[in-house]
């Protein structure tokens, strides 16, 4: 044994041949399919052309506007089932694990596809003596697209939900009872801001399966970003051209929606660990 | 001394009793509390001491015997003989008498600590913004806290922290102060500094009652010492009669085993 000081003495480079290695193989393919497309049987010109088709945009604002909306409704059931989980009466838990369980249970496509044919079963719906109408004429595509995903979405964010509001201590809320708090203030003040801060991860992703879920939609003719793509290869049989388009289009989309969430998290997360700035 | 003060109890417990499930927390507990008493509740581990100060404000609620708060029976009414639970709303009024501090101090971690001592006057009593802003600093001043206002309770030690929950506390003018074991979680060297607060609080005349394992505190401060074990009230005294001079075994054991450093032993 001999009392050195590594400090004084050279260190050799560590090799990372593996990291080498990966990232050649990685080049290889990704530069094999990039060739693949540019010889293919793609028309680049009409790719660049329709992007920013007016159809096109309009497929956009649509794909959004029905997930925004549908999320926005989707966590507000979702919060309110959550809430209805845990609460003492259990009629009211029971009826929300129930419907949890019903629309997280039957495939979203399935769920579509009932909704705009409901007229099937309800020829004519409202409130008797107050307002009807046949329920064709209500039940559009973007009506039931809208109800469809807002349930399902309703029954996943529950779940989400409800592991932020079980993720608060019992401190918390102990410490809010002892300042003479009654439950809807310990819940707006003190058990929301802070269950907010543990569902927004999980909640930005379904928000981006949502986005994609919504190219659903285009079975029961609504004219989102897929289904607008569709229909416009339909006509100029320019197929994979115009997948091509709708596909620039998501990553877009969700590129930015992560890009918000990035923003909402940091918002949120005031005085713990990361968030914390300097004072 | 104690039976000179003819003023009404603040606190009154009669027999109280409570249950979870099986298992018997409280029997029997009788114990006054008079306006401007510090009481101090000592005993083992186990001993019902937290459950019972968690009765007077209603975080658990009693199964037998009667307790009133400030002349008022809490988290019950008696009508024609029949008893009745109270509303959340009427318990939650009822509560507004008292003030607590948690062992683990359970501070609203994205308030600042202003936030968290104005969040009460602002949102419950629905002062104004302002006066409860003035008055939170005067308060944070009180307990020596006045240039960590703006900091997040994840940016201060847990001495800190627990000086700002008892100013967040004391923002609700309660008439009552509740202190469930306030130095447990503390490191040794942050102890001193929390005491100091409870006791220039005491000196102010607030009704406190403290349930602790610091004998030297309740020594010092209690006008009345009380020692539980097994959910019941063994002995009530001055400190120096209950400490100094325990005419109960079980208060002599606890005692000497806490001494000897052992309170696992105690309990």
């Amino acid at each position: 044994m001999v009392n050195i000081d590594i400090s004084a003495l050279p260190h050799a480079r560590p090799r990372h041949y593996g990291r080498w290695f990966g990232a050649t193989v990685l080049l290889v393919v990704l530069g094999y399919i990039g060739w693949a497309f540019a010889v293919g049987n793609i028309d680049w010109n009409t790719v660049r052309e329709y992007l920013f088709n007016p159809r096109v945009l309009r497929g956009v604002a649509m794909t959004i506007v029905l997930s925004v909306i549908s999320m926005v409704v989707g966590v507000l059931i979702g919060t309110l089932t959550a809430i209805g989980r845990t609460s003492a009466n259990p009629v009211i838990s029971a009826a929300a694990a129930f419907y949890t369980w019903l629309f997280r249970g039957a495939p979203i496509l399935l769920q579509l596809l009932m909704w705009y044919n409901l007229a099937l079963i309800f020829p004519i719906i409202g409130i008797p003596g107050v307002w009807e109408a046949p329920t064709v004429a209500v039940m559009t595509p973007f009506a039931a697209a809208l109800i469809a995903f807002s349930l399902h979405e309703g029954a996943y964010t529950s779940e989400v939900i409800r592991s932020g509001l079980l993720a608060i201590d019992v401190g918390q809320h102990e410490a809010a009872k002892s300042i003479g708090m009654g439950y809807a203030l310990t819940f707006r003040r003190i058990v929301l801001p802070q269950a907010l801060r543990v569902v927004i991860p999980p909640l930005g992703n379904e928000f981006i399966g949502l986005l994609k879920m919504s190219s659903l939609a285009s079975v029961v003719g609504f004219l989102e970003l897929t289904g607008t793509a569709q229909d416009i290869y339909y006509v100029n049989t320019k197929i994979m051209e115009m997948l091509f388009v709708a596909a620039v289009w998501y990553l877009v989309i969700v590129s930015l929606f992560s890009m918000l969430q990035l923003w909402v998290e940091r918002r949120v997360s005031r005085g713990i660990s990361s968030g914390v700035k300097s004072c | 001394m104690l039976s000179t003060r003819r003023e009404l109890p603040i606190v009154r417990a009669h027999q109280v009793g409570k249950w979870f499930s099986n298992f018997q927390a409280l029997s029997g507990v009788t114990l006054d509390v008079l306006p401007g008493e510090v009481v101090c509740i000592v005993g083992p581990s186990g001993s019902g001491k937290t459950t019972f100060l968690r009765c007077i404000n209603q975080l658990e609620r009693i199964d037998a015997g009667s307790l009133y708060l400030d002349g008022e029976l809490v988290g019950y009414r008696v009508e024609g003989g029949v008893v009745h639970r109270l509303s959340e709303h009427e318990i939650a009024r009822q509560r507004r008498a008292t003030g607590m501090v948690f062992q683990r101090f359970n501070l609203f971690p994205h308030m600042t600590a202003l936030e968290n001592v104005i969040e009460g006057p602002v949102h419950v009593l629905r002062r104004t913004r302002e006066e409860s802003v003035a008055e939170a600093q005067a308060l944070l001043d009180r307990v020596g806290m006045e240039l960590k206002a703006g900091s997040y309770p994840a940016q201060l030690s847990g001495g800190q922290q627990q000086r700002v929950a008892i100013a967040r506390a004391l923002a609700m003018h309660p008439k009552l102060m509740l202190f469930d074991e306030p130095t447990s979680a503390l490191d040794a060297e942050l102890v001193g500094e929390v005491l100091t607060v409870m006791r220039d609080l005491a000196a102010t005349g607030m009704t406190m009652v403290v349930v602790t394992h610091e004998l030297n505190f309740a020594r010092e401060v209690a006008d009345k010492v009380v020692f539980m074990a097994e959910g019941k009230v063994v002995e009530v005294g001055t400190p120096r009669e209950v400490l100094d001079r325990p005419s109960e075994p079980r208060t002599r054991a606890f005692l000497s085993a806490v001494l000897s450093g052992n309170t696992e032993a105690a309990a």
